[in-house]
């Protein structure tokens, strides 16, 4: 057996052996033991935390071959490809079986005659890192290395980076050497070379500046990020096992072999450009086509997964495992959650200029998620409108800010014209290139989307901007995104939370609106504002907070036979004063408040008090809303 | 044997007796053993010859083995070869053959004797029953002989008397199927020759075994077969090239995510949408080469894509005098089309596969983007190209589909003729469940129920959705000049908003396969109906189809119908009663069909229903519009405990329910979709006599109710909407015959829906003239009167030629006994001024005369 090194520093070594010593017995379903062989190592405790991650380790300090992890979102999905499983060599003399699993290109000449060969199939996910991932994130995970496994990261890359260096330039150079007489005989390659290059110079430019940055993508190549300004890599993880149970935007932890050989974009390059002579046909894939799926592995790291596994939650101070396995964590974050609540409510209050009914809606709204869809119908959503937002001093944004520090995935949007007219929010299919470009609502789950409406300005739309803002009203209605397909629609449920901060009502649909009401008077409000900053309180205050907000979410609930009853009592009786008073929907809309404020107070089922609760706090919302009526013409 | 046994001679021959070609093309084998002659050590890659000059740069390149795997099938110009076994048969009278590269670069392999020359590798042909035949050809299975005799029996024994294919329109289905085709190409002269596979598999199973496990062989032979069978029995007809076999719904139909290594090499069926077609590919098929010393030429084939430049003029013996001349060299049309999986096919949360497929010849421009296609061909896997410096290979394939035949789905919907031909296939046990289903007394109440089960009670209103999901049986009056009738049932439902009208056509619009969702809002006339553009690529003028064209045969689901502009309501009066679109813009006249069925929901202006109006006060559509509802449906809030009751344990147990209970559910929507299916393209139901009776009564019971006030209260079209309602019910219980429980099923809805609708809120009775006329005739009544009186009172004034608006306004409501509305004397002014009794300007009113 590989010793305990053996198999993050060389995994393929690992497959090998498995895959030679199944040769003498052929039903030994030796894949399976390969796959199961690295799912118990990374079960061992601690394990896990020893895989360099792609996330935060740049790429060059990564050794090839070796075992690393990354933590995505499915993008895109390529069609499936055939590869050869298993394969003759060409040499006569040393005539041995090689496997092709978990590799790009194979090694020596192939007998492509041979009655060997085995063809498999396999699936290409285009992964990039997850959308809107909050800078804090980032943070504790590189504190968590530093303590934990900083010193095994950098042994088992091996290299100290003016080496890797080096040892790069080298390749590139017998790289280059090789290409040397395909240019002359060739002058079409000559058009190629240039952006070859172009993506060497920018890996080593990368490398002389400062080592510990996240790559950049370079320029000339779209890394298909759903977000501007997205930064890290991203990579095509090449998947063997039951692909069918990965879903577009589902966001995994893959556990995979990690391939940047050279090899793979000179071939690419060259193909190109040789048949291109040889074979008109063969420029049916376009450049474009070529360079989306077959990018220069330098910036486009190959992952062949071994294993991955689905995040139930994006919060990195969480344990891994699922809540119901961890109950030492589970009770003493239980048992903390009414403390916690009111600290969180204290904060959000001062925040929210003093106004601690709107606070207690933002907890929420903010522990809110669709837990399960009836028919077309999202379950569990609440989408907050928080209109009458002042607009002096960059209020939204400042407010934004405090929720980025507590949320692990956010994005920011303001709703200006021009963003509503020039933005792509829905994914759309480029058939050019054969991809899906990713639009800002391609959001992993649990993202918080903050719509700033105030940037609204008097304009017209035009039709992008009808498109888009269809687009945020059919996310917020029915929790799904149409991606465009061009030919058709296509329905992607998806589980955003949304808040929309406004002045008055807005245009946007929502599930609850509140006015916020400030303590603060208008004169003193330039003064208040500045005084809010980020949370004055220890990082550790910080986390709990954090912690907090994605157990509240995660935990189970239910309601009795008798509380049901009850509630029925109690819509009953409403009905009976004032029919007009409160209709089907605001029953919903009931039912998800006592449902959040239950879980806020960390309780797993209704009871009367926060029924009662909830009747309250609603009763409250609705008079400030009488106070608000007619702001603007958006009311029904 | 009437094909000559085959003495296969020369290079070819020679090549194919090399060891290390593939000598066994088992069922499974994979791509790589197909390959032959791939010899990755080859040094000198040599491209393709564009210069004479490049050409003399490999001096002495042992050419003919030199060919290293081309990465797709290339394309072998002359395989009537007479050496190959498979040569199209004797060239009959003339009529040359054409060259087959969708089969790609088949066949010099020959026949091997079973007996004395096993392959090793294929064990199973050799345990093959009919051992007899002992000549197969090499790698599979397949005799040329029998296969072609079994083929022949085929095409002249055939008989299909249940076939309902619109190709078989005008065939006798009593005679022989292919010979009547056969005949069709005599007289039409288009050689090719359609073959349904599934014929072939119930005439001769293992034939059709064969023809999908090597389709690269036996439709060769298939061809060579037609051909002999064709010039045997017209032989004086002229073809413009032999008949080409073109098998089409190979049983191994799948959608793309189910194709898998195993499918490669084989004739396999596949749907799809077409996304993009690349221009015109002429591709080489023979090389003519011209020695510049004596102008001997010389022809040489293509193999593979390479061309086997001869180094030395046979003529002359000058060393690389040869040159290529373009424009005598022969091409072939090639096309690549790319098609993605239709979005029916796919699973949720996963994006669709692609596929690349080729065209050949004929068969290029065939599709267009956007088309839906079957496709049948056969798969192919090649392995990436080999860098000739590098012993690394990627070790990926491509894969690509040579196209033999393509079948367009929604051809039919295009030309208009007898569709409902969503071919959903539903299996024996899926019938057998339905029509259980159907059998039961309360099929009605349980699929409505089914229907939206989160929305709560408004059992009528989900009834008539449902009989509107059925429709009505389509009738063809066009004989009568009347055209046909409408059999959609278009359904209307208005309310306060937040009782879950867009709820109920957001479910609605998800679960009919051709459903389409726009709101009022954001929709124009042009997104409905359909406009032209511009292909920026090619300059040709294009017609886009909008929703309504788009949910032709299905439901078109239109929120806030209220908001919508007038001018794209406008364009709804056609479809809502002709069921067709027409289009004159931009050089293109046409008439699109739609026949969708409408359902839409609209708001009240005053955004509360106000009970004292009638419901065109309420949502203040047009009359025209509103008339071509069969039914309008209020969604009102009903206002007792029992209803709340309910309503709360509903939504209770809406959030609270368990997994098992919304699995349940959601069987229970695939039901209802096969459901609705198989009742919308199978059971037709007419009126039975009793029926009949009962329509003309209802009919002429409703036109009675108002006669006796002196006012209309039902109209033709409300007949109509009876019929199609009574239809609908039948459809629901599979039954092929309208009866008496239908009608009065479609009598009672419609009277509910009226009674919510059409209720004058003065008189509180039915008054049908609100929803035709706009105006129910109480109110018209009154304004009558009230016009009189106003008369009067001026009458009374004596001569006065001018006074004063308000004065009069007074005075009149001075004298009245009931309160009189501004709006009310400014229609009395109005109906006085029609009879140029006086003018109004501005404040004065003047008399006339």
């Amino acid at each position: 057996m590989p010793s305990t090194h053996d198999w993050i520093n060389n995994p393929l070594g690992v497959v090998e052996g498995m895959f030679a010593a199944s040769q003498n017995n052929p039903s030994s379903g030796w894949e399976a033991k390969a796959v199961e062989f690295f799912k118990d190592r990374l079960k061992e405790k601690d394990a896990h935390t020893s895989v360099p991650s792609l996330n935060d380790v740049p790429l060059h300090y990564l050794k090839p071959n070796s075992l690393v992890k990354f933590r995505c979102l499915i993008q895109d999905m390529f069609d499936p490809e055939f590869y050869m499983g298993v394969y003759e060599t060409v040499d006569p003399s040393t005539k041995v079986l090689r496997c092709g699993k978990y590799k790009d290109v194979t090694e020596c000449g192939v007998d492509f005659n041979s009655r060997n060969t085995v063809t498999a199939e396999r699936q290409t996910f285009y992964c990039v890192p997850i959308p809107g991932e909050n800078p804090w994130f980032a943070l504790i995970l590189s504190h968590s290395y530093a303590g934990s496994s900083q010193a095994r990261v950098v042994p088992s890359t091996s290299y100290v980076p003016s080496r890797q260096k080096r040892s790069y330039e080298e390749d590139d150079d017998m790289d280059d050497m090789d290409t040397q007489p395909q240019k002359q005989r060739e002058p079409h390659t000559g058009a190629l070379i240039p952006t070859e290059q172009h993506g060497n110079g920018d890996c080593k430019r990368l490398e002389t500046e400062a080592p510990s940055s996240q790559m950049t993508p370079a320029s000339h190549l779209d890394l298909n990020f759903p977000l501007p300004g997205e930064k890290g890599p991203s990579c095509l993880v090449k998947v063997y096992e039951d692909w069918d149970s990965f879903k577009l935007n589902d966001t995994l932890e893959v556990y995979g072999i990690l391939s940047v050989s050279p090899a793979l974009s000179a071939l690419a390059d060259e193909k190109d450009a040789s048949s291109s002579l040889l074979d008109p046909a063969e420029c049916m894939e376009t450049a474009e086509e070529q360079r989306v799926h077959s990018p220069p592995a330098s910036l486009v790291p190959r992952l062949h997964m071994l294993y991955a596994k689905t995040l139930p939650h994006n919060n990195p101070l969480l344990p891994s495992a699922p809540l119901e396995d961890n109950s030492a964590f589970l009770s003493s974050t239980l048992s903390e959650m009414a403390s916690v609540r009111a600290e969180l409510l204290t904060y959000l209050t001062h925040v929210l200029l003093g106004d601690a009914l709107a606070a207690e809606y933002l907890i929420l709204h903010l522990i809110s998620n669709v837990y399960t869809r009836r028919d077309v119908l999202p379950l569990g959503k609440f989408t907050l409108n928080l209109s009458g937002c002042p607009t002096v001093a960059s209020y939204t944004e400042r407010f934004y800010q405090i929720i980025q520090q507590l949320v692990p995935c956010s994005y920011y949007l303001g709703m200006s014209l021009q963003n509503m007219n020039q933005m792509r929010l829905v994914p759309k299919k480029d058939y050019v290139a054969n991809r899906l470009v990713s639009g800002a609502l391609q959001l992993a789950r649990n993202t918080s989307l903050f719509l700033d409406e105030t940037q609204l300005e008097q304009g017209q739309l035009d039709t992008t901007g009808v498109r888009n803002v269809t687009a945020l009203g059919n996310l917020i209605s029915w929790q799904k995104v149409d991606y465009d397909f061009n030919y058709h629609q296509m329905e992607f449920p998806c589980n955003i939370n949304v808040l929309i901060a406004s002045e008055g009502r807005s245009l946007l649909p929502s599930d609850c609106q509140i006015h916020l009401q400030p303590q603060v008077g208008p004169a003193t409000m330039e003064e208040y504002l500045s005084s809010i900053h980020m949370h004055p309180q220890a990082s550790s205050q910080l986390n709990k907070l954090r912690i907090y907000l994605s157990v509240a979410r995660l935990l189970d609930y239910s309601i009795s036979d008798e509380m049901t009853k009850s509630v029925e009592d109690d819509f009953v009786d409403m009905r009976k004063d004032d029919p007009q008073s409160i209709s089907a929907e605001d029953l919903h809309r009931m039912l998800v408040v006592a449902r959040l404020l239950s879980l806020s107070l960390g309780q797993t089922s209704l009871s009367r008090d926060s029924w009662l609760r909830a009747k309250h706090i609603e009763a409250l919302r609705r008079s400030r809303m009488e106070q608000h009526k007619c702001v603007n013409g958006n009311e029904p | 044997m009437s094909s000559p046994t085959s003495t296969p001679g020369g290079r070819k021959r020679g090549r194919n007796a090399n060891p290390s070609t593939p000598s066994s093309e088992g069922p499974t084998s994979p791509p790589s053993q197909r390959r032959r002659g791939q010899d990755s050590s080859t040094g000198d890659l040599m491209p393709m010859p564009t210069s004479p000059a490049t050409d003399m740069l490999s001096p002495s390149a042992p050419q003919d083995t030199s060919l290293f795997s081309s990465p797709r099938p290339s394309v072998l110009p002359n395989e009537v070869d007479m050496s190959s076994p498979l040569m199209y048969g004797t060239p009959m009278r003339g009529t040359p053959a054409r060259q087959r590269p969708d089969l790609g670069s088949v066949r010099k392999a020959p026949q091997v004797d079973l007996q004395s020359e096993p392959p090793s590798a294929d064990g199973a042909v050799a345990s093959e029953p009919n051992a007899g035949q002992k000549l197969v050809i090499w790698g599979t299975d397949v005799n040329v002989g029998t296969c072609k005799e079994k083929f022949q029996r085929f095409l002249q024994r055939f008989i299909d008397p249940t076939s309902n294919e619109d190709e078989n329109a005008g065939l006798d289905l009593n005679e022989p199927l292919y010979m009547q085709k056969l005949e069709e190409i005599s007289v039409v002269g288009d050689p090719v020759l359609n073959v349904n596979c599934r014929h072939i598999q119930s005439f001769d199973a293992e034939l059709y075994r064969q023809l999908i496990s090597y389709p690269q062989e036996v439709i060769p032979t298939f061809d060579m077969a037609v051909n002999e069978l064709f010039f045997e029995r017209f032989p004086d007809s002229i073809l413009e090239y032999q008949i080409q076999v073109r098998p089409y719904n190979a049983l191994k139909t799948r959608n793309m995510r189910s194709l898998n290594p195993e499918d490669i090499d084989q004739l396999i069926t596949i749907s799809g949408m077409v996304i993009r077609t690349s221009q015109l590919i002429p591709e080489m098929q023979e090389a003519f080469f011209q020695c510049q010393v004596c102008a001997f030429s010389t022809r040489v084939e293509v193999d593979r894509g390479r061309i086997a430049e001869p180094a030395v003029c046979r003529n002359c013996n000058t060393t690389h005098s040869l040159a290529l001349v373009h424009n005598r060299s022969a091409f072939s049309d090639k096309q690549m089309i790319k098609i993605q999986e239709s979005p029916e096919d796919m699973p949720a949360g996963q994006t669709p596969h692609t596929t690349i497929v080729y065209a050949h010849n004929d068969l290029v421009d065939k599709v267009q983007p956007g088309d839906r296609v079957n496709i049948t061909g056969i798969y192919r896997a090649v392995p990436m190209r080999v860098n000739p410096r590098q012993s690394n290979v990627k070790s990926v394939y491509k894969t690509h589909i040579d196209a033999i035949h393509f079948r367009k789905t929604d051809e039919r919907r295009l030309h208009g003729l007898d569709e409902e031909a969503e071919q959903k296939l539903f299996t024996e046990d899926r019938v057998q469940t339905l029509k259980e289903l159907a059998a039961k007394p309360d099929v009605y109440e349980r699929l409505s129920s089914a229907l939206a089960p989160s929305i709560y009670e408004h059992e009528d209103i989900k009834k008539g959705i449902l009989l509107q999901l059925f429709g009505g049986t389509r009738k063809d009056f066009s004989q009568t000049g009347r055209g046909s009738f409408r059999a959609e049932v278009n359904i209307l439902l208005c309310g306060d908003p937040g009782t879950s009208k867009s709820q109920l056509l957001q479910y609605v619009y998800n679960l009919v396969p051709r459903g389409q969702y726009t709101s009022g809002k954001g929709s124009s006339a042009v997104g409905l109906t359909a406009y032209v553009m511009k292909d920026p690529e090619t300059r040709q003028l294009v017609l886009q189809t909008g929703a309504l064209v788009l949910s032709d045969n299905g439901i078109c689901c239109i929120d806030e119908f209220d908001k919508m502009s007038d001018n794209t309501r406008s364009v709804l009066h056609e479809v809502m009663e002709q069921q067709t679109l027409s289009i004159a813009k931009a050089g293109i006249i046409c008439q699109l069909n739609a026949r969708t069925a409408v359902l839409a929901a609209a708001n009240p202006v005053e955004s509360q229903w106000n009970p004292k109006k009638t419901t065109i006060e309420n949502i203040q559509l047009p009359h025209t519009l509103l008339s071509r509802f069969d039914l309008i449906f209020l969604m009102l809030d009903p206002q007792d405990e029992a209803y709340d009751r309910r309503l709360a344990h509903h939504l209770v147990s809406l959030y609270y329910q368990s997994e098992e209970q919304m699995e349940e559910e959601f069987l229970d929507m695939a039901v209802l979709r096969d459901y609705i299916a198989y009742a919308r393209t199978y059971i037709n139901p007419r009126l039975s006599e009793e029926a009949s009776q009962a329509l003309i009564e209802a009919y002429v019971d409703m036109r009675k109710i108002g006669s006796g006030r002196g006012m209309v209260s039902a109209y033709p079209r409300q007949l109509e909407s009876l019929i199609r309602l009574a239809e609908a019910h039948a459809k629901v219980r599979f039954s092929e015959k309208v009866e008496t429980i239908d009608v009065e099923e479609a009598k009672r809805l419609h009277r509910e829906a009226l009674k919510q609708s059409a209720t004058d809120p003065r008189t509180g009775f039915v008054d049908i003239s609100i929803l035709t006329t706009g105006m129910s005739a109480t109110a018209r009544k009154r304004k009558e009167e009230v016009a009189q009186a106003l008369k009067k009172l001026i009458q009374a004034k004596g001569k006065t030629p001018a006074m004063k608006y308000q004065q009069l306004l007074e005075d009149l409501r001075g004298q009245s006994e009931t309160a009189i509305t501004k709006e009310l004397f400014d229609e009395a002014l109005r109906a006085l001024a029609d009879e140029d009794y006086l003018t109004v300007t501005g404040k004065t009113v003047r008399l006339l005369a």
